[in-house]
């Protein structure tokens, strides 16, 4: 057994501390030691974006770093997203459109396209089809996916 | 009964079918809280890990797991002397034994050989390693034709080919010879105007769903168990599991997580038993998540296929005659479903005289599973891809060829029943009138049709529905829903019984809380549990009315049921006010306690279906790169009861479809290793690859259903394949014949053209 790492960080706002081991994602982290297991696996390669989260506001698969570098950084994960329970726009908007099937890839690519709305207001549809490339999904073929992030981008100008 | 229900999908007037409300497992997985397959934890859990083989064919002559037992932290050590057989006769489980851990022999690259379970899965990791396997190298196979050749290397050492008389008296790879059909082909051939054929390749795809196996097994020294799956079918888990294991069905309780996708993957076991029998060595929970490249090397991908097509024509576009000839290969045992696609090759067209030969070949790759209208796909490819030739070859228009020669109800099916109604040609029309279809086109551009068609399924369905005392209403229900389908439940429910939609909660009963459901699988689940749902639903009212007659004093068929209410049938029935579900339920525990409804069926009538696709595609004739830039579905639904779910289903299949035609496929080193078991390498579609999705949902309702639900989920991967090869090839210039379409394919095609 490796010597742990003791980790303060901050996740969701919330101070979280844990102890991992050095070969230990972040993913890991999150979803077998903090139970934040709305964070998906869907390859553990940074393929499919299923894990994505963002740290300090930078979007990333947290398959591809380490607990350990979490250290001292602000991490956001899908369970942050909703505050005080209320869905945001893009969640809505997801509902709205059916831009989920089976669900697994939706946290992931909830993450990567509110970080595309906040670098990016007013996204052509190119540009939201390039900055989710890398969030996979097999059910939708991506039609709905677009429309709700479309239509989110939409309402969240009208109400800024 | 058949009748009525034709006429009540006509004249029905719905309220809450074919409305949109927003599906009651949103919220969930819009915030992360939905638990999938590996979401679960249990007290006391251990990780699971399965050691596999790195040959795709090689005898098993030793495995030492000593230095893993010894690990520290090492709770179990599973090889496949301990898994018993306990098959017997069935040699369909004994090939799902064989899969799950291999027996003396690694039939393919990625067979399971050992399992391990341990506290953390960094021991797991570490125990593993340790295993030591001594394999001797067999010769292997993983090519179709290659594997029908005399002189091929054995998969199976006994296997004699079925379907062929007499009998060979020499194993091969041949496990059985399928033929369908009716008249008399080459009199076909000789009395047509132009005749073409060719052959196609397509190489083997997966089903990519974005999540992996999962499973949480807990199994006590008493044979009590408990199961946490992603799995399209947890009562088949039950089933599979119990029969390997010698559990008492009933002993075992399996549940279905949320599922991250299936698509047919998910329709079998893989990793369930072996989870289980860890758990059983160790007397603890075990939980067993597979990687993304177990998922593709040991999990079941399609067949791989070889396929001849024939058709003739006269000069007026009728079909005279029709010929294919499948070769399909679904891994090392049989069942490659080529039956279905020799069933469903020719399905679409009215046809005197057609003939289909089906072969259902072994070779050293992973045990198929089923995806999405299984088999179906291919064979659409190569008969749709004809057609088009044909049209072109006598210079009619390939909607018009095809809508000359469309089944429509009382053809009589190649595969031997006669269709009842059916929306084939509607289809055809929606996309001949569709603004696509005339829209123009520029260089380097082509378009492409197609139609496929699929059987739909409705099999055994149970369903429960209790009315709580305040009026709202729960609804078991035990087909994981794959991609919406509580939504749907409660919209029958909510509209037979006639109350609000919100009024109805649906979940998905564990096996020991409902009666035995079916897999998910078929396209089944909206026509049959809806079905089901339907039917418990009237088996509540008729329970509504009698506590209504009660209250009343009345006799119980003097009450009829009308949006939501029991009243009086008429006058004579006596002078009361309606009383609402919602009364009658609060009134229950004084007119004879709690109400429910249940509905039991093995369900009939599911109602085959049609779709036709076009596609428009660009290639970059320097790169041979091809690209989708216009796309649109006419499929058939019966009746769609959440329309935004249908076209979600025809976007997704048709998107599926894309990938296989020009992407995706399993690639195969000389050492009959899989070379691209990963994301990377195996490349399904991006959200920039694509255009929008455009749908067309046509209406041609199934007389089986009593709302005239078709299954929508399958039908839409059937075309596609075919539909871009056609845009493929009038876009380059030359008839492509090979899945998939992938750059250099296409760029050696158009420099051959130009040779």
């Amino acid at each position: 057994m490796m010597d742990g790492i003791h980790v303060k960080t901050t996740i969701n706002g919330d101070a979280v501390e844990y102890v991992c081991e050095p070969d230990e994602t972040l993913l890991d982290v999150l979803r077998d030691r903090l139970g934040l297991t709305g964070t998906k696996e869907g390859c553990g390669s940074g393929d499919c974006g299923a894990c994505s989260v963002t740290v300090d506001g930078r979007l990333i698969c947290s398959c591809l770093m380490l607990g350990a570098e979490a250290q001292g950084h602000e991490i956001a994960t899908i369970e942050g997203m909703a505050e005080g329970g209320k869905l945001t726009t893009l969640q809505q908007k997801f509902l709205d459109h059916a831009g989920l099937q089976c669900g697994i890839c939706t946290p992931g690519i909830l993450v990567a396209a509110e970080a595309l709305l906040k670098k990016n207001a007013s996204p052509t549809e190119t540009e939201v089809r390039y900055w989710l490339a890398g969030n996979l999904c097999r059910c939708t073929g991506y039609d709905k996916i677009i429309r709700a992030v479309m239509d989110a981008a939409s309402d969240m100008r009208r109400s800024a | 009964m058949a009748q009525d229900s034709k006429l009540e999908a006509r004249e029905r007037d719905f309220s809450i079918v074919g409305t949109r409300p927003n599906r009651p497992d949103g919220i969930d997985k819009v915030t992360g809280k939905a638990r999938f397959g590996a979401d679960m934890a249990a007290p006391g859990m251990l990780h699971g890990l399965i050691l596999r083989s790195p040959h795709a064919h090689a005898r098993i002559k030793r495995i030492d797991t000593s230095k893993a037992e010894a690990l520290q932290g090492v709770k179990a050590v599973l090889t496949s002397k301990d898994l018993p057989d306990l098959t017997g006769e069935d040699a369909g489980l004994k090939d799902i034994l064989i899969n799950i851990m291999a027996r003396g022999t690694a039939l393919y690259d990625g067979h399971a050989v050992a399992a391990v379970a341990a506290t953390s899965k960094s021991v797991a990791r570490k125990a593993l390693s340790l295993i030591q396997v001594d394999y001797e190298v067999l010769p292997h196979v993983t090519d179709v034709e290659e594997a029908m050749k005399p002189g091929a290397p054995l998969v199976r050492s006994d296997l004699i080919t079925q379907g062929v008389e007499p009998a060979p008296s020499k194993p091969s790879n041949i496990a059985k010879r399928h033929e369908f059909g009716h008249g008399d082909v080459s009199k076909g051939f000789a009395a047509a105007d132009a005749v073409i054929e060719h052959n196609f390749r397509t190489e083997a795809t997966h089903q990519g769903y974005i999540e992996p196996h999962a499973c949480l097994a807990n199994l006590g020294p008493d044979g009590l168990g408990e199961m946490w799956v992603c799995t399209q079918g947890h009562y088949m888990v039950r089933g599979t599991c119990a029969a390997l294991l010698g559990l008492d069905v009933s002993k075992l309780r399996v549940t279905a997580s949320e599922i991250g996708g299936g698509f047919g993957g998910k329709t079998t076991v893989f990793i369930e038993p072996i989870a289980l029998a860890l758990s059983r060595m160790a007397n603890r929970p075990v939980k067993v998540v597979m990687s993304r490249e177990e998922v593709f090397r040991a999990s079941g991908p399609t067949a791989a296929t070889s396929i001849r097509v024939k058709i003739g024509v006269k000069k007026d576009g009728k079909v005279t005659g029709a010929e294919a000839e499948l070769k399909y290969t679904g891994g090392a045992y049989p069942g490659s479903g080529v039956e279905y696609g020799a069933m469903s090759a020719f399905a679409c067209y009215d046809l005197e005289n057609v003939k289909i030969v089906g072969w259902d070949v072994l070779s050293n790759r992973p045990k198929l599973a089923a995806y999405r209208a299984p088999s179906a796909p291919m064979a659409a490819f190569a008969v749709e891809s004809v057609m088009t030739e044909l049209a072109s070859k006598i210079g009619m228009d390939p909607i018009d060829l095809r809508l000359k020669n469309a089944a429509k109800e009382g053809t009589k099916a190649p595969y031997g029943p006669t269709f009842n109604r059916i929306g084939l040609r509607e289809t055809l029309e929606a996309a001949k009138n569709h603004p696509h279809y005339k829209a123009p086109l520029t260089k380097n551009q082509g378009r492409g049709v197609a139609c496929g068609f699929w059987f739909n399924f409705g099999g055994n369905t149970c369903v429960s529905m209790n009315l709580g005392f305040d009026g709202t209403v729960s609804l078991a229900v035990g087909t994981p829903d794959i991609g919406g389908s509580r939504a749907s439940m409660c919209m029958m429910a909510a509209e037979e019984l006639g109350i609000p939609y919100d009024k109805v909660r649906a979940i998905v009963a564990d096996t020991s809380s409902l009666g035995h459901n079916d897999v998910t699988d078929g396209s089944r689940v909206t026509f049959s549990t809806g079905l089901a749902t339907i039917n418990a639903a009237r088996d509540a009212i008729k329970k509504l009315c009698a506590r209504a007659a009660k209250t009343w004093g009345i006799p119980e068929d003097a009450v009829v049921w009308e949006k939501g209410h029991a009243k009086p049938a008429g006058g004579n029935a006596g002078k009361f006010e309606p009383l609402s579900l919602q009364q009658l339920a609060a009134a229950s525990p004084s007119t004879g306690g709690p109400i429910a409804g249940h509905y039991e069926v093995n369900a009939d009538g599911a109602g085959v279906s049609f779709a036709t696709h076009m596609a428009d595609a660009e290639v970059d004739p320097e790169t041979g790169s091809m690209r989708i830039i216009r796309y649109t579905v006419c499929q058939d639904a019966g009746k769609a009861i959440h329309p935004s779910y249908v076209e979600g289903q025809f976007q997704g299949g048709a998107v599926q479809g894309i990938g296989w035609a020009l992407n995706e496929e399993y690639i195969y080193g000389k050492d009959g290793r899989l070379q691209n078991a990963g994301f990377l390498d195996y490349r399904i579609p991006v959200a920039s690859d694509l255009p929008m999705i455009d749908t067309v949902i046509v209406e041609v309702p199934n007389p089986g259903h009593p709302y005239g639900v078709r299954g929508v989920g399958e039908t839409s991967i059937v075309p596609p394949l075919a539909a871009v090869a056609n845009a493929a090839s009038a876009a380059a210039g030359v008839r492509l014949t090979v899945l998939p379409m992938s750059p250099p394919r296409v760029l050696k095609a158009i420099e051959g053209r130009a040779g």
